[in-house]
Order: structure tokens, then sequence, then C-alpha cells
């Protein structure tokens, strides 16, 4: 695998375990990947895998034991708090599972919030279009519990995409939702891709999810064991499969 | 982020009221008490700068700055001499006396109570600074026998109208007079009597009664002329005066005057300040319970920010900043309320007799900033740990389910809680045992650390208990009695805490309930020891009374001996302070069973006899001086013996009447003990104490008591003492009551899925109910347990340290303990009320969908 330029992060020899002794769980064994710019990538593989552990660190949410990410031109490894702060303000953005919105706050002041965190105005052109892209306008004034679980995703990637971050993680964005919000999601999510350049990257179980992306890997017990190329939902099926009936390794 | 912190308090408003509100209460004790303490202080600044001369000339000897005139005086001829001055446009002598009391026309007594009641020959001299002073507002002055005029709030009062007459009660020689009311007097310039009384007669007719007829003055004041300074005028006037006679500015006599009065209620002020504190420290408690329980629950929350990119000092920042806008919302209402507070004191005190209507409320800047700095302080100090704690929340919470906010390990706080409270255990034993300068604040910072101390180790110390409350309950009340008691120990922390708040105001109720029956016991035991005779005739205000009612009194069939005490204070050298000095009869010595030790029980004209525990203080034997500085100078007494502790002789100073007489202080008895004839039996004795109600039935000031109705009247200030901290402790326990309710509720919301969960699989309303109530009660029971175990320590510690004082016994209300344990089941019931009604409506689907 070569370093390409285009790598919006690269995570080289990254190990990480939990616990000790008997109970040690290598959640990372030396991966290595390059996560490319203005691509849509998704990370599959069985619970267990580590592939949530990969994206906590490639999102400055967690360390590594060992190995190296970098975001841009910015060693994660070595940060300090304060700097890891900082770069997941201005450089990441985040989409979670269950929306993770704050319950007291309204939509647009969700999604506004990344920028009123840093002390930053929104861009009002940007603005504009993420709320028009995410189609939320006449919602902007409700607050979370009156939106439906779709409109609260829908929410939660504006938030991602608001402060144009480098790269956005996405976790399991549709494992809540039903088939129909789900599909948006994802639309919008391949819209930033294709429309505005941005980097995303996303932790789902669903093959329907992972035939929106360009790129999928796979992994296995902590290993990237696999990946396709602009896969449709039969190939990302068969490959689960293999992998299902895989001898597990060590 | 400052828009996410003022949601997120907005949106958590009944919390948001329950925690201010023990920040408002504290807040409105500090209000109520500078304000209060403010009007006092310009109330009595305005009366008494209308209440001096431009100078005063006055004896120099001490007794003088107490307000309480005496009877060495200043010579006539001296008036003359003073308007003679060249700075003088004239003088103006004085005659001033206390313990003169206005009779009401239904026969009652009017005042009396607190402020004093003065008597004065009637000037029109103005005030000092030409202020207006005392007037004639209806009728005309006083100017023969059988003349008064009154100050037309007390004439008002008592219910006269110029032309009725009047009758008057005096601590002198003529101890009931009547006279005609020729006017009303008043200060037109301003200031108010404060609900003294003040009856002024001509010059001649006060000199007759009140310096027994001698042609002197109290004072002489002496008016500037236009261009004459005080300073100069008193320097002018001191170069004409005789030895033991000064010149003093009206400024000066007025700043004494109001100091030594002000000093007198400042009482108030400290006590309405401790009770703040105690309401800003049970406060504190529950603010600090509050933010814990927010925090772990917006714990997730707070992660989401610091995964959006908030820095640590960001999400502390709004954790505190919400504290702030807490602290500014319950300082605000907390300053309204503490305006009502004043008022609330004004009005008590009004009833009393301190009647300050004619006085505004002062408010000073100072007030305010004292309430805000106050309330925010504490919000914020109590907000600090909790919000400190936020920053062990990881980031990579926010993709977890379940987020737990990491806690401190138990072991490290219990061991925190236990230096805390030895090294409080330390401070206070020094404040009690030790001599040190300000005792008190030894005492009080003592109690607060150990306070502290048990709340902090209390997770630890309370789980036998709650262990063994959750075992009592599984018995009792089966599996919702487990759970309950479970729920108890899922969070000893918060289950503590709340507890704590309570704990304080019990710790405090009980140490007073100690303090209040021991200094019964004390009474009742001083009285049965003490009493000596068969009946005693006091004056119902503690004041004096005339000397006559003896002299009556010993002329009364049956009576075998009349003995008198007069109770005076004495400057200590260099004014540091008084002591107490008790005059009685030489002959009566045996009588009130004074146990001379050490040389004779001689009270010839100047010799004393001093107890013996003071002289040895003192450094004094027999033979030596006692100086103290008297009305009539520097006086230096030979101690001729000196005497065992004795319960009735109140000071450990005892001389003779006539030494006091010669001192200077004007004859006035204060407590007078009969004996009748042994010989009599029950019905004659009977009619002796029928005979001498008959020699006091004009003035009803003075009451003749047996030995049982005496020691009820000792005891009743000790229950209304009592009694009223109770009723201040009562706002604490309020507080620790919303203290539980806020945690219940903040439960009940915490476990919402699983109280859905057990709804689900058959649990009833009522049984919900039922468990929420019962962890309430051990809440409750867990606080008020360890605050009667402290407050017996601390009772019995600071009786102890008190058995020298007069206060011997020690005596522990067991039954009154018993009750506080009632009550606080009771209120553990009834803070369970809302919270478990909550609980039980909540609906089932919904709350087992809720994540």
């Amino acid at each position: 695998m070569n370093t390409a330029p285009q790598a919006a992060a690269r995570v080289r020899n990254l190990t990480k375990s939990y616990g000790s002794g008997d109970a040690r769980v290598v959640a990372l064994d030396d991966v290595s990947v390059d996560l490319e710019a203005g691509r849509f990538t998704a990370v599959m593989g069985p619970s267990g895998s580590g592939k949530s552990t990969l994206m906590h660190c490639c999102a400055a949410l967690d360390r590594g034991d060992s190995g190296s990410v970098v975001i841009g031109e910015q060693e994660l490894t070595t940060m300090k708090d304060a700097a890891l702060t900082r770069l997941r303000r201005e450089e990441v953005g985040f989409v979670f599972q269950s929306f993770n919105l704050v319950p007291t706050l309204t939509a647009r002041e969700n999604i506004l919030l990344p920028l009123s965190i840093a002390g930053r105005k929104p861009d009002p052109g940007w603005f504009d279009a993420v709320i028009d892209t995410v189609d939320l306008r006449p919602r902007l004034t409700h607050k979370p519990n009156e939106l439906s679980g779709g409109q609260q995703q829908r929410v939660a990637v504006a938030r991602a995409l608001v402060s144009r971050p480098r790269i956005v993680f996405a976790d399991e964005p549709t494992g809540n939702l039903d088939s129909r919000s789900g599909a948006e999601v994802l639309s919008l999510l391949r819209a930033a891709v294709d429309d505005h350049g941005q980097t995303v990257v996303m932790v789902t179980h669903d093959p329907v999810a992972a035939a929106y992306c360009d790129r999928v890997l796979f992994l296995a017990d902590g290993r990237v064991v696999r990946e396709l190329e602009r896969p449709d939902r039969e190939q990302v099926l068969s490959v689960m499969a293999d992998l299902a009936s895989a001898p597990q390794a060590g | 982020m400052l828009v996410a912190s003022l949601k997120s308090l907005l949106g958590r408003k009944v919390r948001l009221v329950m925690s201010t509100f023990a920040i408002v209460l504290g807040v409105a004790f500090v209000v109520g008490s500078l304000v209060f303490s403010d009007t006092l202080d310009r109330s009595f600044t305005a009366l008494f700068d209308a209440t001096v001369g431009d100078v005063v000339v006055r004896p120099a000897g001490g007794g003088a700055t107490e307000g309480v005139p005496g009877t060495v005086t200043v010579p006539a001829d001296l008036v003359d001499a003073l308007s003679a001055l060249p700075g003088a446009a004239r003088a103006d002598g004085n005659v001033e006396a206390v313990g003169v009391y206005v009779v009401g026309a239904d026969g009652k007594v009017v005042g009396g109570v607190g402020p004093p009641a003065l008597g004065e020959s009637f000037s029109d001299a103005p005030a000092a600074g030409g202020l207006e002073g005392l007037s004639i507002v209806e009728g005309r002055a006083p100017a023969a026998e059988g003349e008064v005029v009154l100050d037309s709030r007390t004439a008002e009062q008592a219910g006269y109208a110029v032309g009725d007459t009047v009758p008057l009660l005096t601590a002198t020689a003529t101890p009931r007079l009547e006279a005609e009311l020729v006017g009303l007097s008043g200060f037109p310039g301003g200031g108010s009597l404060n609900g003294a009384t003040l009856a002024s007669f001509s010059t001649p007719v006060a000199q007759d009664l009140f310096l027994r007829g001698e042609d002197a003055f109290s004072d002489v004041w002496v008016t500037a002329a236009d261009g004459t300074s005080q300073e100069e005028l008193a320097a002018q006037a001191a170069e004409v005066l005789p030895d033991g006679v000064e010149a003093v500015t009206g400024e000066q006599a007025a700043d004494e005057a109001a100091s030594g009065l002000l000093e007198a209620v400042s009482f108030l002020t400290t006590f309405l300040l401790i009770f703040a504190g105690i309401a800003l420290v049970v406060g504190g408690f529950l603010i600090v319970n509050t933010f814990s329980i927010l925090v772990a629950q917006r714990s997730r929350e707070l992660a989401l920010l610091r995964a959006l990119g908030a820095s640590q000092r960001q999400v502390t920042g709004s954790v505190l900043l919400e504290a702030l806008l807490l602290g500014l919302l319950g300082s605000t209402l907390g300053l309204g309320l503490g305006v009502l507070l004043a008022l609330g004191i004004r009005a008590v005190f009004g009833r009393v007799g301190l009647d300050l209507a004619g006085q505004g409320l002062v408010f000073e800047p100072r007030t305010a900033v004292a309430a805000y700095g106050v309330g925010v302080v504490v919000t914020l100090l109590a907000a600090l740990l909790p919000a400190l704690r936020t920053a062990r929340i990881a980031p990579v919470q926010a993709m977890r389910d379940d987020v737990a906010l990491p806690e401190s390990s138990l072991r490290a706080r219990f061991l925190g809680g236990v230096v805390l409270a030895v090294v409080g255990a330390g401070v206070l034993t020094t404040g009690l045992f030790v001599t040190v300068p300000r005792a008190g604040w030894w005492v009080g910072a003592g109690v607060l650390l150990v306070l502290l101390g048990v709340a902090a180790a209390s997770p630890v110390l309370s789980r036998p208990l709650l262990l063994g409350a959750r075992a009592a309950y599984a018995r009792v009340f089966g599996s919702i009695g487990n759970l309950a008691g479970q729920n108890s120990l899922r969070n000893p922390r918060r289950t503590t805490a709340t507890a704590s708040a309570l704990m304080i105001g019990l710790t405090l109720a009980c140490t007073m309930a100690i303090i209040g029956d021991s200094a019964k016991a004390s009474v009742d035991r001083a009285v049965e020891e003490g009493f000596v005779g068969d009946f005693v005739v006091s004056n119902v205000f503690a004041g004096a009374f005339s000397p006559s009612v003896a002299d009556e009194m010993a002329d009364v069939d049956g009576v075998a001996e009349v003995v008198r005490q007069r109770v005076v204070r004495a400057e200590v050298g260099g004014g540091v302070g008084t002591q107490g000095v008790v005059g009685t009869d030489p002959g009566s010595l045996a009588t009130l069973e004074v146990d001379v030790v050490d040389g004779d029980a001689d009270l010839a004209r100047g010799t004393v006899l001093l107890e013996e525990g003071f002289a040895a203080d003192e450094g004094l034997g027999v033979g030596d001086e006692l100086t103290l500085d008297v009305p009539a100078g520097e006086r230096s007494w030979r101690v001729a013996g000196l005497f065992a502790e004795n319960p009735i002789v109140f000071f450990p100073v005892l001389t003779s009447v006539a030494t006091l007489d010669a001192a200077g202080f004007t004859p006035q008895d204060n407590l007078v003990v009969v004996d009748a004839d042994d010989r009599l039996d029950a019905a004659g004795r009977n009619a002796v104490q029928a005979d001498l109600e008959a020699v006091v039935a004009d003035q009803p000031i003075v009451t003749v008591k047996d030995q049982a109705a005496f020691a009820a009247e000792q005891r009743e200030p000790v229950d209304q003492f009592v009694l009223l901290i109770f009723a201040l402790l009562g706002l604490a326990l309020l507080i620790a009551v919303l203290g539980i309710v806020n945690t219940l509720a903040l439960s009940v919301l915490e476990r919402t899925r699983e109280i859905g969960l057990l709804r689900a699989i058959g649990v009833t309303r009522g049984q919900l109910r039922w468990m929420v109530t019962l962890e309430s009660v051990v809440i409750s029971l867990l606080g008020a347990v360890l605050g009667v175990v402290l407050g017996v320590v601390f009772g019995i510690a600071l009786m102890y340290a008190l058995r020298d004082e007069g206060l011997e016994v020690i005596s522990v209300p067991v039954g009154q303990l018993g009750l506080f344990l009632a009550l606080s089941v009771l209120v553990g019931m009834l803070a369970a009320v809302l919270p478990a009604r909550r609980a039980a409506r909540l609906d089932v689907l919904g709350a087992i969908a809720t994540e």
C-alpha cells in the first residue's frame, strides 16, 4: 500500500489491547491503512473485530498502544489532550448511531454547536447549503424530541458537516433507523462526498449501507483482512459469508 | 457554549428552584440581619444626635458612658460659668434618670421591655449642630410640681391626652406619683425614641425626684455661639471645670452613647449571621449533590461536547457557569426575601418594645454586595467539585450507551473525612478547654470541620447502617423492601450527601436541646440550692425598683428579715469592660448564706468581699485593693475577705449598699429577699405573701414570688431562647427535606427504565410508591442517627466546658431526641410523596423505551 498524498488519515502499525493477562483482548493488531480524501469508506466486520476501536483512534477519541495515526499533517499518537481537543474541533466531524443531540437545544443550535464551542462564526453560504442538503429548513426551531429519528440523524449529519471537517466519522449511522430514513441519511453522506469533496468514514454492519461506499475495509480479529472497491450488496454479502466461515485466528 | 449552559438550566426548572431555595434562605438571613442592623444603627444615631448638646459637660466618672446616669452631678453654679464662656450661646442643666415607668389608662405599664423608661428635666435647649432637639409638639412645657410631659408616642400608647392625670412609677424614693399631662414632646428635627418612654418634668421637680433635692444637674449642654466649633467650645469649657467634671463634644457623646447601645443589640446580628451560615452550609450540601447528579446524568451529553471539540476547561466552565447563574438568581431572590425578613424582625422587635417604625429600612450598597458575594461564592464553591469531576469524562463515552462517571475511591474520601473530623475535634477541644482568643470561632470552626469530615466519611461510615437497613427492610417488607435498601446502597455518596444536610440540622438541634435542658436543670438546681428566705421581690423588666419597697416590706407583720440586693456595673480600669458588683446590707450576709473562707465578713464602707475563684483569677487576696471606675470617679476598695461561690450572689464582687451609694450609683434595688417568720404555718405564709403583694400593688412592675414561681420565671427565657433556635433550625430542616426530595426525584428519573421494567413484571403502583418512600426513610433516618449522635457529643462537650459558668448539670433530654428521630422518619415519608407519585405514574411502555 503506497502512502498516497490524498490520504485524509494514515494509520501505521496501530495496535491496541484491553485488559491484561488472560483477560487481554487485542482490539487492533498491527493495522496499517490509508483513509483516502474525497472518498466514502466503509469499515465492516463482525462484533469484536476492532472496527469501532479503529474509528475511535482515527477520530482522536481514543489512543492506540503503539503505532501511529496521522490526520492531515498531524500525528495523533503523541498529542496532548488539549491538542487532540483542537483537532477534533477543527478536523473531525461525527455522526453517532444514537444521534446524540443535546435535548435542550433546537435543531439549529445543535447544528451550530461545534462552531459555537470553537467560538467560530458559521459561514452563512455553507450553512444554507448544508441545511438544504439535509432538507431541514422548516425544522430548524424544533427540539430533538419533536423530530423523527431520521430527522434527528439528518440534524446530526448537518452538525458533522457544518464545520467543514477534513474527515467525517459515522458510527453505524443507520443502526437506529428504518430502511427509508436510513437510505436518506446514506444518500446525504454520499452527496457530501460527491458534491462537496468531503471525506467520510463509516462503520456499519449493513451490506446495503456498504454498497453506498467507494471502498469497503473488512476487519477481523483486529486486522484488515479484505477490501473491496465500489462493491454492490451481493459482493459485500459474499465477503461477509467468507469471513464468518473462516477459521478464527489465534 | 453559553447558550448551551443557559438552555441546560432552563430545561431543569424545578430542580433549579429547589437548589436555589437553599441559597435564597441563606442570603435572606444575611440580608435581613444587615438591613436590620443598619436600620437600627441609623435610627439610634439619629436619636442620639438629637439628644446631645454641642458640648456636654458631665461627671468624669465611669458609668456615664454606660448611658445610665448615676447620682454624681455637676454643680448648678457651673451653668452660669459655662454660659459666660466667649464661645457659648447658652448653657442648660439637665437632670436624667432611668426607671420612670408610665402606667397606661388600662393600668398596664407602657413599654418597659428592652428600651429604657426615661425621666428628665425638660429643657428647650437646641441639640448639637443647631438641630432642634426634644420640643413640645402639643400643650406646654412642665412648669410646676404635679405636671408632666410625655413623648407623643408614649402618650398615644398609654391612651392619655393633654389634661389627663398620669400615674408614674419610679425606682426612686418616691415609687409612685401622679401628675397632670400638660404637654406632648417629640423630635420635629428627626429622630425617634425607638420605643423608649420619656417623662419630662420641670427642673426643680426632676431634681427633687432624681437627685434627692440637690440643686445640681446630671449634665450640662452648652450651645455654641455662631462661628464656634464644638471642639473650640469644649476646650474653653474644660478651663472652667472643677476636678471630676469633663467636657466632651456632642459628636463624641452621641458616638459613645450609640456605640454602647449598638454593641448591646449586636448579638442579634451575630445570631442571624450564624443562622445564615448554617443555612448556607446545609444549602451547600444540597448544591454539591444536585450538581453531582446533574453532571452524572449529563455525562453522556458532556462527553458529546468533548467529542465535538469542547476542551476540558470548556466543559468544567459550562458547569460552573450554570452554578454562577444559579447563585445570581438565588442571591437576587434572597435579597428580596431578606428585606421582607428585616421588616419581619422590625415588627417582632416593635412588639417587645423596640419601636423602629419611625425609621425606614436602611439599605446600604454593602448589603447587596454581601448578598451576591455570599450567594455566588457558596454556589460556585459547592459546584466546584462536581464541575472538576467532569474533566474525567472521556470523549469516547459519547459513543457508548452506558456512561458512568468515574468516581474517586471511597477509601481516599473516607480517610480524608476522618482526618478532617479529627482536626475539627482538635480545634473544637482547643476552643472549649484551652484559653485562646476568640474561643467562639474555634468552637464554630471545629464543629463545622467535624460535620464536613463526618459527611465526607459517611459513605463508608454509614455502610453498616445501610446494610442493616436493607436486611431489616427485606425481612419486614419483602422484595420491595430489599429493592429500596439496595437502591440506597447503589450510590452511597448520593445517599449520604443527602442525609448529611439533615444531619447538620439535627446535630445543631440536638446540641441546642441538650444546652437548653441542661440550662433549665441548672437553673432549677441553682434556685433549689440557692433560694434563701421565702419570697423574692423583683422587677418584671429585670430592672431596678424603688428602695422604699424593701423599707415597707420590713414593716409587714410576719416578716423576719428583708435582704436587698443591688446590682451595678462598674468599668474596669481603662474601659476594657465592665464588672458586675452586688451590694447588700452588712447584716444580710448570714441570710444570703455567704460563706467567708478567708478574711472577715466585714462590709464596712469602702470594703468588698470577693468570690474566691474570681480573686484567684485577678490575683487579689485579703488586704489587696480592687480598683474600679465608678460614677464618682476611680475608687479602690479594700478586699476584706473571700467567699465561696454562692448561687444568689450574681457577681463575684460583694459590697455594702452604703459603699455603692458613696460611689455615686443611684439607690435602686434589683432584688429583695423576704424571710418570713419560721413559726408561721402555710396559711400564715400566704397571708404574709398577700400583705407583701399589697405593698407593691400600685407598682405593676414589681412582683412577689415564692420559690416555685421564681424558678419558673428563671426558666422561661431559656425556654423561649431554645424555642427561637428550634424555629430557625426548622429552616435548615426544610432545606434538608428539599434536598431529599431533589435526590429522590433525580433518582426516579434516572431509573425510569428500571421502574418501567418493574412495572412490566407486575409491581403495582402502590408497591412502587412504597419502594421510593422506604428509600427516603433510610436517607432521613441515616441523617437523623448521625445528627443525634454528633449532637449529643457536641452538647455534652459544650456543657462540660461550661460547667464552671454556673451550668453544672448536664442533662440529655432523651424524650426530645427520640422525638427528633421519629420526626425524621415522618420527614422522610413526606419528602417521598412527590417523587413516589411520579415514579408510580410513569407509563410502562414509554419508560422501557427510554434509553
